[in-house]
């Protein structure tokens, strides 16, 4: 067993790796695996932002920012391994991409007083400040997700979805699973007919799945996928002919990657967003003057425009003004995770804000606070357009229905609170 | 030269029977014990334990209990993860149902309801043998899988899915959750990993082990000699799924502190841990040993080269890994098919001979 130990010396000392004094923003991606086609994306919107903030204003308040990536292939061993071998670099905050990994990290960055954000996944009832005092989901999360797509049918329906039968396609993972207790009450409240359909990790096999959907014949579909389930329940829709205008995804199941592989099959398909699509925005013309045009584009560089990219940029910029905002709080460039936490609880997104960064319009306006870690939870409705290949932002920023989210958050985080002797507080 | 039996005198039976005859050999054993007790703990920090040590004493233990089973007894198990998680879910719900006993009893009493699950799914190894109780097997692995994810007591009602650690202490030190200290949490795996390894070591070279090795190499001649095949296969079900089970409750409660059964318990895992036994050594403790730390090791090793110190992009050296890690093991087996375990062996039969080797 010595030589063991000799390498785990060897390993280790190599771990303890230099100190940075750049504002550290680690990058918990994942270009490998099954679900490589939507960590791509997301990584390089999320590592451009940064190197064009860098490269065009010289980092946050004068001090450089460094993205330093860690691979984690969607499995929370080595997210784990990711986020330790990270926290000595002085991460300020972690995004995982993964609820698994969210999960895993939720008291870990507690107790490492690191905060956490996770936008748009992740344990949903985090938006409870009070009880999770490090963990971040604004601006929107799956339960407004699931509340959204209903809102959504609700309109298409006239207000009433009496007696409509509503399908969930889900990835069998805590992710999938998030929504179901939503959509649960929604059904009670609107009187439609919900039936669960989970879909095993990869997702790759869906045919009984699709099956048993031919055979129920639901008005209407709602697809929480993620990776390769995406692309192949897509296909699979088409294979049935499931009418794709009444398919609709949730923001994890609405990229590029999960529509093209159907071809015009695919045309129609709805997925929900809480930010804005396309290229068509001012801040790109600065991802191209400072980013692509050095060469400093960050992977292939041949993402950018996509769904994901932009949600990894608006990560990153939601990220940046926070830090910002701590740096204001602090009097100090030189932030700390600590610091760094405080800046998100007292973000403010106004639409000056957005519009100076040069995303007007991009994304909902929301002020975070210690009892509400969740932005306001506005969703909206794109559409793919299978001959332009794009997609298509359908309706507004809707507000979802917080008198049914509202209760469930608490009774969540009232319920992690009793399970680890955790005091709610805000003060 | 160095493993001389010349001038190591032993004048009682206890010590011509103990686990390591050689003077060296023990002195070696002893110096690694040494290190893993009396040095790690006090300069381990969070990185190490987390991202090297636990991972490496949890699978060295699951490896040890599927070298039991496969390398002891020669019946081919797949369902190394599902029994992994019923160890998991057992210790979650004790843990939670029990929150004042201590953990110790609780990862012991997992390891009891795992085995007792190993015995069940064990019973088809009486009639079906080889290729064919893989598949039993595989099905146990599946079908335990589903079990969790389907019925929500096993996690208590949870509305993810999800089994999350509570804070647990022993004798008033905080091993589970966030605020365990590295060393509480090393200190504890390793009290287990070295009390599977020499339960197992005392129990593969007693009669117990002799019966399993006896059906292992021809099961009709053990049940001539006398072997009654019933109690050898149920006792190594039962046994190899005991440690099995041990590192299912540490994986959840110690290491990770969340898991999610599909993800963490697949299929992957079981191929996993039967990698580690067949890389390290088949039927050899010290090759559980040696296969968990090579298939935990050297992806970090190989992920720190390539990241921290060449600076290369992050997906290149993760596919890299995959590469680097299938392309050593197929030239592990091919230079040696007996495992790390062996290459070990001829080397210490070399070097017992050198400089001299004639």
């Amino acid at each position: 067993m010595t030589y063991k130990l000799g390498t785990l010396a060897v390993a280790g000392l190599m771990a303890a790796s230099p100190v940075m004094a750049d504002l550290v923003f680690p990058s918990l991606s994942y270009r490998t695996g099954p679900y490589a086609a939507g960590g791509i994306p997301f990584a390089d919107g999320y590592a451009d932002y940064f190197t064009m903030l860098n490269e065009r204003d010289g980092g946050i308040g004068g001090v450089k920012t460094s993205v330093p990536e860690c691979e984690t292939a969607y499995n929370t061993e080595k997210g784990v391994e990711c986020y330790e071998s990270l926290k000595d670099s002085g991460g300020l905050v972690y995004q995982p991409l993964s609820t698994g990994i969210t999960y895993q990290l939720i008291p870990k960055t507690t107790a490492d007083d690191i905060p956490m954000h996770t936008m748009g996944y992740g344990r949903t009832s985090a938006a409870n400040g009070a009880v999770f005092t490090h963990t971040f989901n604004y601006p929107a999360n799956y339960w407004n997700g699931a509340s959204g797509a209903i809102n959504y049918l609700l309109a298409e329906n006239g207000g009433d979805l009496n007696g409509k039968k509503i399908s969930l396609v889900y990835h069998n993972s805590a992710y999938g699973k998030e929504p179901i207790r939503t959509l649960q009450e929604l059904s009670k409240k609107h009187g439609f007919e919900f039936t669960e359909v989970p879909v095993d990790h990869p997702g790759q096999e869906q045919k009984s799945q699709w099956l048993q959907i031919r055979r129920d014949k639901p008005d209407y579909v709602i697809m929480y996928g993620w990776g390769v389930m995406n692309q192949v329940a897509v296909q699979e829709a088409a294979n049935i002919r499931f009418p794709m205008e009444n398919f609709i995804g949730i923001w994890w199941s609405g990229s590029e990657n999960d529509v093209l592989a159907a071809g015009a099959a695919a045309d129609g398909y709805k997925a929900l967003t809480f930010h804005g699509v396309g290229s068509d925005f001012p801040v790109f013309d600065d991802i191209q003057t400072y980013v692509v045009d050095k060469g400093l584009a960050a992977g292939a560089g041949d993402q950018i425009g996509t769904v994901l990219y932009n949600r990894g940029l608006y990560a990153a910029m939601l990220a940046a003004e926070a830090a910002k905002t701590a740096q204001e709080i602090h009097g100090t460039a030189d932030i700390t995770p600590a610091m760094m936490r405080d800046g998100m609880e007292g973000l403010k997104i106004t639409e000056e804000k957005m519009t100076e960064l040069g995303l007007p319009n991009f994304g909902p306006t929301f002020d975070v606070s210690c009892s509400n870690h969740g932005g306001t939870g506005l969703v909206g409705v794109t559409q793919w357009d299978a001959t332009a290949k794009e997609w298509k932002l359908i309706s507004d920023f809707a507000p979802t229905d917080m008198d049914v989210i509202g209760p469930l958050i608490e009774e969540d985080s009232a319920a992690y609170a009793a399970e680890n002797n955790i005091e709610p507080s805000c003060g | 030269m160095f493993y001389r039996e010349a001038g190591d005198f032993r004048t009682t039976y206890a010590e011509d029977q103990q686990t390591f005859p050689i003077k060296f050999d023990r002195y070696r054993y002893y110096l690694v014990l040494f290190i893993a007790i009396c040095l790690i703990p006090f300069v381990i920090n969070d990185y190490w334990a987390n991202s090297l040590l636990l991972p490496f004493l949890i699978y060295a233990i699951a490896a040890i209990g599927l070298n039991i089973l496969v390398g002891y007894c020669g019946q081919v198990s797949l369902g190394t993860g599902g029994f992994m998680a019923v160890g998991a879910y057992a210790c979650y719900k004790l843990m939670t149902a029990m929150p004042d006993v201590s953990m110790f009893i609780h990862v012991l009493l997992a390891g009891a309801i795992t085995a007792a699950v190993g015995v069940l799914f064990g019973l088809p190894s009486l009639r079906i043998k080889g290729f064919y109780l893989a598949v039993a097997t595989l099905a146990a692995q599946f079908f335990l899988v589903w079990l969790f994810n389907r019925f929500p007591w096993f996690y208590n009602y949870s509305a993810s899915g999800q089994i999350n650690a509570p804070e647990r202490d022993v004798f008033g030190i905080v091993i589970t959750g966030p605020n365990a200290e590295a060393w509480a949490t090393y200190a504890f795996c390793l009290i287990f990993t070295i009390f599977s390894a020499i339960v197992a070591r005392n129990l593969t070279r007693g009669s117990v082990g002799r019966k399993w090795m006896a059906i292992r190499d021809m099961d009709i001649a053990a049940e001539i000699i006398g072997v009654n095949p019933l109690r050898a296969k149920l006792t190594a079900f039962a046994v190899s799924s005991f440690f099995i089970g041990i590192s299912g409750a540490l994986f959840f409660s110690i290491y990770l502190g969340a898991v999610e059964v599909g993800e963490a318990f697949g299929i992957q895992k079981s191929f996993l841990v039967l990698f580690m036994i067949i890389i390290g050594g088949l039927g050899s403790i010290f090759g559980s040993f040696a296969g968990a730390a090579f298939l935990v090791l050297l992806p970090v090793l190989l992920k720190v080269v390539g990241v921290d110190w060449l600076g290369w992009p992050t997906d290149i050296v993760a596919h890299l890994q995959l590469v680097i890690v299938g392309a050593l093991i197929v030239l592990f087996l091919v230079a040696e098919p007996h495992g790390i375990a062996q290459l070990w062996r001829v080397a210490k039969e070399k070097l017992r001979l050198w400089p001299f080797p004639h």
